[in-house]
């Protein structure tokens, strides 16, 4: 299939999902382990994404500029820098690797 | 307040468009992504997953995962807010983690009530306007790598777990699943390291509750 319809798909998945939100009964809700499994699988899959943005070149492992953006990341949110600054210090730092030739 | 959450939203679905357009997607899909899906986190897996090789189904997978936080987001509102039933669709897509973080915020029914619509309609309007500009300029720019928009990701994606490591338990699940992404990269084609990593947090998370409830 191509990608425009895993794009449909995927946007209408994106919506039933907030609209089940909305539909299901409040007594999911008001069992802990529905919301708490929610929140590990968020922290999970973004630890992921992370890692997988900053060292996965296919199906290979690179090591390169993108770390010294993860390295400026780590710093900016430990200084409380915006979450804009953060983004721009990820950006400044793997240019700046890169334009003193790391790759 | 406001402005600075622009601004971000500008920077990031610049980043966004940008790096869609690099990862394969033309313009017009890179757009129906931030119209439709509309859910930051969500999207760039989805062009992670492709830009890395994985196939559509994996990307779909991917950002669906991620999606499931605003299944979450969605519940609260409703039990916040009590909106009418008439309201409720609309209410769906502009639920977000910023509208959900404004809304919560606000200390009277009426001001959750615009806080929510204010956050949720600007950004939709901010991001997808921003998401083109990214898009047409993701073309123009060349390599996306030596703006270091790829760095930009990496960043972004940290800037939104950063504030959910607050406790013991998600820094050890962030530790493992990163491990998981590492191990597996090699192994598995692009894009399932990211699922692979999301079922171990899974088990890992029901191990450890099922573990509390022993010793309780």
């Amino acid at each position: 299939m191509s990608i425009l319809v895993w794009v449909l798909i995927g946007a209408a998945t994106a919506f039933a999902i907030k609209l089940a939100g909305y539909l299901l009964p409040q007594s999911l809700l008001d069992r802990p382990p529905v919301t708490e499994l929610a929140a590990a699988m968020t922290v999970g899959l973004l630890a992921s994404l992370i890692t997988m943005n900053a060292v996965a070149n296919g199906q290979a492992l690179a090591f390169d500029s993108r770390l010294l953006a993860l390295a400026a990341g780590v710093i900016a949110l430990k200084l409380k820098a915006p979450y804009v600054i953060v983004v721009l210090a990820g950006a400044l730092a793997a240019a700046a690797g890169r334009f003193f030739g790391l790759p | 307040m406001g402005l600075s959450i622009a601004v971000a939203v500008g920077v990031y679905g610049v980043s966004f468009g940008a790096l869609s357009v690099t990862a394969g997607l033309s313009v017009w899909e890179t757009c129906l992504l931030s119209a439709l899906m509309f859910t930051g986190g969500s999207q760039f897996a989805f062009i992670g997953v492709i830009g890395g090789g994985g196939t559509g189904a994996a990307a779909w997978a991917a950002a669906t995962l991620l999606g499931v936080r605003n299944g979450i987001y969605g519940m609260q509102l409703k039990a916040l807010i009590r909106p009418p039933a008439r309201r409720i669709p609309a209410m769906a897509q502009f639920t977000i983690d910023e509208s959900t973080a404004t809304a919560t915020a606000q200390d009277s029914h009426d001001e959750r009530v615009r806080g929510f619509w204010t956050a949720g309609i600007g950004i939709w309007l901010t991001w997808n306007a921003f998401t083109l500009v990214g898009a047409l300029a993701g073309d123009a720019l060349g390599d996306p790598k030596q703006w270091g928009l790829d760095g930009a990701a990496v960043a972004a994606f940290l800037g939104l777990l950063w504030p959910r490591l607050s406790a013991k338990d998600p820094v050890a699940i962030a530790v493992v699943a990163a491990l998981v992404t590492i191990i597996t990269i090699p192994l598995v084609p692009p894009g399932i390291p990211v699922l692979i990593a999301a079922t171990v947090t899974a088990a890992v998370w029901a191990i450890r509750r099922q573990r509390t409830e022993l010793a309780r």
